[in-house]
């Protein structure tokens, strides 16, 4: 559900206008560069990007919102909506997969209350988040720690060789 | 991040990971400092440039990102004196199943890379370069671009860079969680703001029409690394490393079914695959035996126990003569891994024994490059999602007799048709799966 009834942009400090300047004085050839940069800095912030969000980023940088929103919709990474506080992202693929992650996404999933076999289809949604929006799991593809595997990376924390029966202790780490 | 690092086998030469498999290494610039840091960029200023790009060149440094193509023929694309503005750009997308290297340079050691770039820079008229970083290394994006700050503030990076007249820029550009910008003209309209779809080659060879349409060089970030190496050991200790042809060191990412797990860094050519297996990784589990081997990331073909390839090999009278080689004697090499029919790639190597369901770990690869199918080229968007849905339903329903003729039917349909890479990387495991492992496809039939 995406909710329109608060305005993002309408709560842009100084602070983080001067932050988005910063980022695109880094683009000094072209300022269209800095689309992801600032893409990232609105959901970073506000933790995720409504309509105003894309209006105001295609303002900054002389561009039609559709530039934008064309990137929202792209990248695996941006969402339209709020997702929970910690985001467990549990990696999918081949190596994870051959060391136990799809039952360690399942015990995530137990261990936090979701239901482990809710489907997920991307494009823009929260992957599932608990009722008190304080955790989201997904799959994510490879996160390049095949040698560690499996792992996954809950906000910015990169946790590697889990086994079903420590996930509960990871969590606890996060609540 | 844990240390994968284990006190270095006989065989391995730590020459990227030679700091930080040192005890209390540290990111900062102060510890590189004291352990020899930035004294190839100060030898390289005095140079000319044209020197540093024969360097490279006599080095025998291929690419470390996959396609291994001669960084030093690459940086010889991009004319010193042609008026335009160049760029180079630093492929840290690091995102193909297998690889994991990058990760721990970029986390452990960012100002190795900034020297390599700085001198890279030097040597091919850069004056504004970017440091592409998946943003599913969030901490890495940090800690490189804080490094960018240190290297700045001590005269490395900025205007006239240790007095030489040589101005550089460095910025960190982040990802946004999609494989394909691992692709270099891809990452260039990633970082140009717009859709990441692969240019068409050619016109738009990124030596000729790169970053905003100027000449650029893109190169994977173990790559980069190199060259501070080349500069600090002179190009024919560095070639002497590898074989002719494939000089200095390579990281193998080793993962699976293997006892230890890691990255070893070996020079190329060192060992062969039973080698890495066995003497280095620890071999198998217990009571487990060989099945599979994807030896170059998860695009690379796989090859199965017990194959013997028919390569050539010079004789003990320096004639080519063929010789029968079992994959467990294959040289993990660019040359070699080709001649057997698949790649060295970014150096990944997968291993799984023989309680791996076949079909089970093609499909896993098949839902990844349905996942990651940017969408411009037809056959690739259809074809690898038909491919997934493909083997998702034999593994659910059992096999229908025509399958694995469709499968075939369909990454050959994908393979060649495509204006990226992609196509092929999609394709080839299915097309290999189904050549080396008929038999657990034939075993599902209903």
């Amino acid at each position: 559900m995406i909710d329109t009834t608060t305005r993002q942009a309408d709560a842009i400090t100084p602070e983080f206008a001067a932050e988005a300047q910063e980022l695109i004085s880094h683009y000094p050839v072209s300022k269209r560069s800095a689309s992801l940069p600032l893409l990232h800095l609105w959901q970073n912030h506000f933790g995720f990007i409504d309509d105003t969000g894309i209006e105001w980023i295609a303002a900054q940088l002389d561009l039609m919102p559709v530039n934008i929103l064309e990137l929202v919709t792209f990248y695996p990474w941006f969402r339209r909506e709020q997702a929970g506080k910690t985001v467990i992202r549990v990696c999918r693929t081949l190596a994870c997969a051959l060391a136990g992650s799809y039952e360690v996404k399942e015990k995530f999933c137990q261990a936090v209350g979701l239901d482990p076999h809710a489907e997920h289809h991307g494009f823009g949604c929260a992957p599932p988040t608990t009722a008190d929006g304080n955790f989201s799991v997904e799959f994510v593809e490879c996160l390049a720690s095949c040698g560690s595997a499996p792992v996954a990376l809950i906000n910015d924390d990169l946790v590697e060789k889990i086994s079903p029966a420590g996930v509960s202790a990871i969590v606890e780490r996060y609540k | 991040m844990a240390s994968l690092l284990q006190p270095p086998h006989p065989k391995e030469r730590r020459i990227i990971f030679g700091n930080i498999s040192k005890p209390g290494y540290a990111p900062d610039i102060e510890t590189y400092l004291t352990h020899g840091g930035y004294e190839s960029l100060k030898k390289a200023i005095t140079m000319k440039p044209g020197e540093i790009v024969d360097m490279v060149k006599a080095a025998n440094l291929r690419g470390r990102g996959g396609a291994g193509f001669p960084a030093g023929a690459k940086w010889s694309f991009i004319k010193y004196d042609d008026g335009k503005d160049h760029y180079i750009v630093v492929n840290g997308d690091e995102s193909e199943p297998g690889t994991f290297k990058d990760r721990y340079i970029l986390h452990e050691d960012p100002h190795q890379l900034i020297e390599g770039l700085a001198i890279a820079a030097f040597a091919t008229n850069v004056h504004l370069s970017y440091i592409y970083i998946r943003c599913e290394f969030p901490k890495a994006a940090k800690i490189v671009w804080n490094a960018i700050k240190e290297a700045r503030a001590k005269g490395f990076l900025g205007k006239n860079i240790l007095g030489s007249g040589f101005d550089l820029d460095i910025y960190v550009h982040q990802g946004a969680g999609a494989y394909i910008c691992g692709e270099e003209t891809s990452l260039l309209e990633s970082l140009e703001g717009k859709r990441p779809y692969p240019r068409i080659k050619p016109p738009y060879f990124p030596a000729v029409l790169g970053l905003y349409m100027k000449p650029t060089i893109v190169n994977n970030v173990e790559t980069i690394c190199h060259v501070k190496h080349i500069i600090a050991m002179g190009p024919e200790e560095y070639a002497k490393m590898g074989t002719p042809g494939d000089g200095g060191t390579r990281t193998m990412c080793v993962s699976g079914d293997v006892v230890r797990p890691g990255f070893y860094e070996l020079p190329c050519g060192a060992v062969t695959l039973g080698e890495l297996i066995h003497d280095i990784c620890g071999g198998l589990k217990p009571g487990r035996n060989l099945k599979a081997v994807i030896p170059g990331g998860s695009s690379a073909k796989v090859l199965r126990a017990g194959e013997v390839f028919k390569l050539k090999v010079k004789g003990p009278d320096g004639q080519m003569i063929e010789k029968e080689i079992p994959l467990l004697d294959l040289t993990m090499d660019a040359s070699s891994l080709q001649a057997a029919g698949t790649m060295v790639g970014s150096g990944g190597v997968m291993i799984m024994d023989d309680t791996r369901d076949m079909v089970w770990a093609l499909n896993n690869l098949n839902q990844f490059y349905a996942h990651e199918s940017c969408g411009q080229c037809t056959p690739c968007r259809e074809g690898s999602l038909w491919m997934s849905k493909v083997t998702t339903r034999i593994i659910d329903q059992g096999a229908r007799p025509d399958d694995a003729k469709n499968l075939k039917n369909i990454a050959d349909n994908i393979a060649g048709r495509t204006i990226c890479a992609f196509g092929e990387a999609c394709s080839w495991p299915t097309q290999s799966f189904l050549a080396k492992f008929p038999d657990e496809f034939e075993k599902r039939l209903v």
